[in-house]
């Protein structure tokens, strides 16, 4: 087990390599630089500005002194290693760990209420779902699930808004801050990710409910109530557990549109408007960042198999 | 289907005994692919999602005879404008502080263009968006994946390395890069005779072909198709893992056989079930990514009308306007359920052990 959690742990190491290399590359490709502005500035001003930021180093030395491998001109090694994202270029007083420090929450904030949706509604829609196999429950929530499916949160969200905000008047049509306002961004990013999880677990429920060792559990005399959450749902639960991981990370990527849309000022915000403002540090550090969140959950669901089904090995 | 066919072929699908029939003079061979149009024909909701898709093509193909107006005609003057059924249905009291129009069956955007016609012409940014995605993850995916899986031993475990670190990036942050890169560095007016050029103009051509202006389809379809592939190709390795070992392979190998000849003829019909379903429930996604990218204004360029950025513009004037956000974003919803609808059921007939399975 902790041979298996090593040998993954160090594949992550050229997989963050070639993200950053990739993402440093194709951050410089993009013509323009972050001090292009309508007004030309003097040349000497501009060679300066270059020069604080490093960006008059060779394109290898900018990255090695990035990632943290080399000493920056100023002499110290500050980079992803030591966990110094740098300065943002564009807005000359913060470094990218204090945009991070700021923007980030919120947009885990809204991640997390949206995994808590997914969870909460698309589980118990799932069992339901499969021990009153086709009955009129079963139909519904499969209904619903393909609903959810179908619709994506870019519509969800405008909707929400119609409904619950401009029609009723119960909620906020946008903004952040309260209890209140998390609920229809965390709704509208939720649903589809609940209806990909009721249709798993129903299908993972329908195959664990006809195993023997349900039989057996039953022949005992358990409950039905033991039978369903201590036996069936523990094993129902391993194909939801293998989507978990790499939804979190979309939901949280996922984010970017509905940040827009409510207007919440997460970090999905924040990277569109660097794209195109060229602020590098920013692009790269942000993708950085995921990427290494994405590798981490992945190892973690991995991980998470062992514990709720013994029978699978690490080799 | 008289009653005798429909007998025949539940017959030979092995049904008999379910329905009591057992008639062996009418038994009829077919074959799985027979079998699976059957039983997706009996799907209501396959068909119906079938059918909707067909009109959707139909209607993207014929847009220019079926919408009302070009997507760029409209009168700035009548900007925001709203016929009069609307102003009863929305929320608000819309007739207050706006124009009453009815040149518009669904209202006018902020330029004064007609919505329905914009919604109408969104087909041709979003269609071609969802098979060229299609397509390039069939191509790309299932040549990948087929080499992996059939050569298998250090070949395999490269080819797959690279895709678990494809997998790692965030595609959606990914595509965003790759647009911004693509978007201007081979977009606007490009000096004859570069790389750049030659892209640039293939990207004209892709537009002129779609019948769009300007809308930069090509780097649309490049960004979606570099992250497309991955999850086929490693359906389609899987696949090819168990299947190689089968003896009917062995066979084709005994008398002579070359690879390509048995990936080809003997491995990939055996394969092209699930790949089908896994390809049609995968083009939602594509469609999406470009209304993301769209939204986000990384995707098609105006004057092209994506819903995407229809969305966004409604979504800004949602207060005042919500039919701007409303009609575009019930185009999409339409279009996701019909090949939602058309993958469950392709799934469904190709393999009835799967029934209602995730």
């Amino acid at each position: 087990m902790s041979r298996f959690i090593i040998r993954r742990l160090i594949w992550t190491i050229p997989v963050i390599l070639f993200i950053s290399i990739v993402t440093f590359l194709l951050v410089h490709a993009v013509p323009g630089g972050p001090f292009d502005t309508e007004k030309p500035r003097p040349a000497e001003i501009q060679a300066n500005l270059m020069k604080h930021y490093g960006l008059d180093q060779p394109l290898w030395k900018q990255y090695t002194d990035y990632m943290g491998f080399t000493r920056n001109p100023s002499g110290d090694y500050a980079g992803i290693l030591q966990w110094d994202f740098g300065p943002s270029i564009t807005q000359r007083s913060r470094t990218v760990n204090e945009i991070f420090a700021a923007h980030l929450p919120v947009s885990a904030t809204l991640g997390v209420a949206a995994l808590l949706i997914a969870v909460g509604v698309g589980v118990p829609l799932g069992i339901i779902a499969a021990l009153k196999q086709n009955s009129a429950w079963d139909y519904l929530s499969m209904a619903l699930a393909i609903v959810g499916v179908s619709v994506p949160s870019i519509v969800i969200g405008p909707i929400l808004i119609l409904v619950f905000a401009l029609t009723l008047g119960w909620l906020p049509v946008a903004g952040w801050g309260s209890f209140k306002h998390i609920l229809m961004p965390s709704l509208a990013l939720g649903l589809s990710s609940s209806a990909i999880i009721a249709r798993l677990t129903r299908a993972s429920m329908l195959q664990v409910i006809r195993e023997d060792y349900i039989r057996t559990a039953r022949a005992k005399g358990l409950s039905e109530k033991v039978v369903i959450v201590r036996h069936a749902l523990k094993n129902a639960f391993i194909p939801v557990a293998t989507v978990l991981g790499p939804m979190f990370a979309a939901l949280v990527t996922g984010t970017f549109v509905i940040e827009q849309i409510f207007a919440i000022p997460g970090l999905g915000k924040y990277f569109i408007s660097s794209i195109t403002n060229r602020d590098y540090s920013v692009v790269m550090g942000t993708t950085l960042l995921y990427a290494l969140f994405l590798v981490a959950s992945n190892l973690f669901v991995d991980v998470t198999y062992a514990f709720l089904d013994p029978r699978i090995q690490f080799e | 289907m008289t009653k005798q066919e429909s007998a025949a072929r539940a017959l030979a699908s092995g049904r008999a005994d379910a329905q009591g029939l057992n008639s062996e003079n009418q038994q009829k061979v077919t074959n799985l692919w027979q079998d699976a149009i059957y039983r997706l024909t009996r799907n209501r909701a396959a068909v119906l999602g079938l059918i909707l898709i067909v009109l959707l093509v139909l209607m993207s193909a014929f847009a220019h005879v079926v919408a009302p107006m070009h997507f760029t005609a409209g009168d700035a003057a009548l900007n925001n404008a709203v016929p009069l059924w609307l102003t009863k249905v929305m929320p608000g009291h819309m007739e207050t502080y706006t124009q009453i129009s009815d040149i518009y069956p669904l209202g006018a955007d902020y330029l004064g263009r007609d919505l329905l016609s914009r919604v109408i012409y969104g087909t041709r940014v979003s269609l071609p968006v969802g098979f060229v995605g299609a397509l390039t993850a069939l191509l790309i995916g299932l040549i990948y994946g087929s080499v992996s899986g059939y050569y298998g031993g250090k070949v395999d475990n490269i080819m797959m390395r690279i895709v678990d670190i494809m997998y790692a990036f965030p595609t959606m942050l990914l595509i965003i890069l790759l647009m911004a890169f693509f978007k201007t560095s081979f977009g606007g007016n490009q000096e004859p005779g570069t790389a750049a050029y030659t892209f640039n103009q293939i990207n004209r051509a892709v537009d002129g072909l779609l019948g769009l202006q300007g809308g930069g389809m090509l780097f649309i379809f490049m960004g979606i198709g570099v992250t497309a592939w991955m999850g086929i190709a490693r359906l389609a390795r899987g696949q090819i893992l168990s299947l190689k070992e089968k003896e009917f392979v062995e066979a084709s190998h005994m008398i002579g056989a070359r690879d390509l000849r048995i990936i080809v003829r003997h491995i990939l019909p055996n394969i092209m079930g699930p790949i089908l379903v896994a390809i049609t429930l995968n083009i939602p996604t594509y469609i999406t990514t470009e209304v993301f990218l769209s939204f986000i204004g990384l995707g098609v360029d105006p004057p092209t009308p994506s819903w995407g950025s229809m969305i966004s513009d409604g979504s800004r004037a949602i207060r005042s306007y919500p039919n701007q956000v409303l009609f575009p974003s019930i185009a999409l919803a339409i279009t996701m359920f019909s090949f939602n609808f058309l993958g469950d059921g392709l799934r469904d007939a190709l393999d009835p052990r799967m029934k209602g399975t995730s």
